[in-house]
């Protein structure tokens, strides 16, 4: 007996019932199909994440002041000053892994132009924080050396501000504006970035020098974080050491005390990330899972039913030379046959639904080679698993028995 | 003399229905020899059905010795058997048992299916031969299910005679037929008989017996009449006479 005869006898059985057929994979279409499908929207939205994160500066580090909170234990307000400017100097100067670094303050307030207004944010800034931030200058310049060294009233802005305090249009820079009563001249406007992933707008921002917000606004001599690039998202952690070896002699810390500040790298943030979408993608390939489970059991109860059906035919087949095995294959075969055919055409639907999800809801979608692949050898499997069952039956009959069968 | 086809030797088959031995064959002995039409007949119960399938290689004796075709089938495996039946044996069965939804070709290339030696090629040249031999020349591609009973059992026996047996089995071949189909059917095997076929046909009809080369008369289980035919009748003849059936 050879293979190309079972295939043949397999499909010109399954030809024969079309219908049969079909309903017996419209459990594994529906399975591999949601499988997919599933699959492209968990990786899509993790994809996506990480996008949102690259962009914010995937090399990024920030240093806080105070320990680290996770823990939950309230701190004394004097824990939050540990940060001072020489921190930030000598990081600045000594650190070995940092290609940018800008300390950070800000104050929130009311921005005014005339007779518009609007709530805003200033942030405290050196111009590294640009390259940190990945921000770009459209029109005008960002502020000076100088501008820090004489806390001058100047700042550069986002296009949300602008929009706000500009309706009318005409160009912003050189215009002064006041953010809580204090003049700031705006030297220039920073290139859109949009909203982020977690839908905050990027570009209602207002940068000036650090020295001026500390000074004129905020009257501290402390800083409220310092911002750096670590050379590349590799060297993150030995950036993170350096850093913390310096804060630590700075701060005079003994061998065995807590740090005073907090480090968190951007890197540490994405793989957080990453780990809650994986637990989504998990979920979600879960559901989907059990839905090809219940299409493989589909494929059995219908091939057991057809077992029955079929038991003239069987009967017949064995009578004129088939053996066991040979009804064994067909029935494995017309089973495989099922469970593959209903794969493709799940795959071909769960990209489709995919796009569908993609164009229609605007959700990211990703779609993994693997993912295919993967859905298409688990509902072969499933074929031969719930396959086997009936055709094990099929094989045992006794030809006299099922010849005879009524 | 011809060589011998089916030898049989005190053949006993017996069932166990519950505490109770159901003897269905009590020691039954013959020979064909190849080219007789041997028509097997017999009261309900006596045991043809039993007898055709051992001859068949479907059943075992519970002891006796078979020979099929000089080859002993007794002590073979259930694949051996299933091997002997397909390249030595064809069967007709009451019910045609065709596939359902199948083309006449589909259905009589169904033993040759299951020989891996035969080409596709092969294997169609020798489906059409065969429907041709039958008389179905004509009807290569209907299907089972638009064709009437006459014509299924001719496919039927198409089917039987496709992998060239050593013998054809038929069981109550014209049980389901009416008068005029069942005599068609009749000059059918009288052709496979003229062309040198061995067939043995069990049926009820006694007057079967009469187009037949030889008839064995089984009473429980035995044996009790085996007789050679000297006067073979003419089914043609017979089909003949039969009064035509009006027409509308
Ligand atoms: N599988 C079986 N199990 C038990 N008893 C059986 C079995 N097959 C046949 N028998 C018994 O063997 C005897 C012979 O049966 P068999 O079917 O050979 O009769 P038959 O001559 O073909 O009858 P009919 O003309 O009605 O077809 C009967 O008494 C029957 O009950
Ligand atoms: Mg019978």
């Amino acid at each position: 007996m050879n293979g190309t005869n079972l295939f043949k006898i397999a499909l010109r059985a399954l030809n024969n019932n079309k219908t049969r057929a079909f309903l017996t994979m419209l459990g594994i279409i529906i399975g591999v199909a949601s499988v997919i499908t599933m699959l492209a929207i968990g990786q899509g939205s993790k994809k996506s994440i990480q996008a949102q994160i690259a962009e914010m500066g995937s090399n990024m580090i920030m240093i806080h002041p105070g320990a680290d909170m996770r823990g939950g234990v309230r701190q004394d307000p004097s824990a939050m000053q540990t940060l001072k400017l020489e921190d930030y100097y000598n990081i600045r100067d000594e650190g070995k892994y940092i290609s940018a670094i800008s300390p950070s303050v800000n104050s929130s307030g009311q921005l005014i132009y005339g007779s518009h207004n609007a709530p805003s944010t200033i942030y405290g800034v050196s111009q590294d924080y640009l390259t940190i931030r990945q921000l770009s200058v459209e029109d005008g310049d960002m502020f000076t050396d100088q501008d820090i060294q004489t806390s001058a009233k100047v700042c550069i802005v986002g296009k949300t501000v602008v929009d706000n305090l500009f309706p009318g249009g005409g160009d912003p820079v050189g215009k002064v504006i006041r953010f809580n009563s204090i003049p700031f001249r705006i030297t220039g406007v920073l290139k859109s970035k949009g909203y982020n992933s977690m839908g905050m707008d990027q570009d209602d921002v207002i940068l000036a020098p650090y020295t001026t917000i500390m000074k004129r606004i905020l009257a501290i001599t402390y800083l409220q974080g310092i911002n750096c690039s670590a050379i590349t998202e590799d060297m993150t952690d030995q950036a993170i050491e350096d850093i913390t070896s310096i804060l630590r002699r700075n701060h005079k810390l003994k061998e065995d005390a807590d740090d005073d500040f907090t480090i968190r790298s951007q890197q540490e943030l994405s793989s957080m990330m990453n780990s809650t979408t994986d637990l989504m993608t998990i979920l979600l390939a879960c559901i989907a899972g059990i839905s090809l489970v219940v299409g493989g059991i589909g494929i059995m109860n219908i091939m057991y039913v057809s077992v029955t059906e079929r038991t003239r035919e069987i009967g017949l087949r064995m009578s004129v030379g088939a053996r066991g095995i040979d009804i064994l294959s067909q029935f494995l075969i017309e089973a495989i046959l099922i469970s593959v055919t209903g794969g493709v055409i799940g795959v071909i639907l769960g990209v489709g639904a995919s796009f569908a999800v993609k164009y229609i809801a605007h959700w990211p979608i990703f779609i993994q080679g693997w993912s295919v692949m993967l859905s298409f050898i688990v509902c072969t499997v499933t074929g031969i698993f719930f396959g086997w069952y009936p055709a094990k039956k099929a094989a045992a009959l006794d030809p006299i028995e099922a010849i005879r069968y009524e | 003399m011809n060589k011998s086809i089916i030898e049989l030797k005190d053949i006993k088959r017996n069932f166990k229905v519950g505490n109770e031995i159901v003897h269905a064959l009590r020691g039954v002995s013959f020979t064909v020899r190849e080219g007789e039409f041997v028509t097997i007949m017999g009261t309900s119960g006596s045991g043809k059905s039993t007898l055709l399938n051992i001859l068949g290689c479907l059943d075992t004796p519970t002891s006796g010795e078979y020979l099929l075709d000089g080859v002993p089938v007794r002590a073979m495996g259930k694949n051996e058997r299933a091997r002997l039946r397909n390249h030595k044996i064809g069967f007709v069965f009451q019910s045609y048992n065709l596939l359902a939804k199948t083309t006449a070709v589909e259905n009589v290339e169904l033993p040759l299916m299951y020989n891996s030696r035969i080409s596709a090629s092969e294997r169609k040249g020798r489906a059409v031969n065969a429907l041709t031999a039958v008389g179905l020349g004509d009807r290569l591609m209907h299907k089972s299910n638009q064709m009437s009973g006459g014509q299924m059992q001719r496919v039927a026996i198409a089917r039987a005679l496709v992998n060239d047996p050593a013998v054809i089995l038929a069981d109550e071949a014209t049980g389901n037929l009416d008068t005029r189909t069942s005599f068609e059917i009749l000059v059918l095997f009288q052709k496979l008989h003229a062309e040198g076929r061995t067939i043995i046909f069990v049926t009820h009809n006694p007057e079967i017996a009469q187009y037949s080369s030889r008839n064995i008369v089984l009473r429980d289980g035995q044996i009790k009449e085996d007789k050679v035919n000297e006067h073979i009748l003419s089914a043609a003849g017979a089909l003949a006479a039969l009064p035509v059936p009006a027409e509308d």
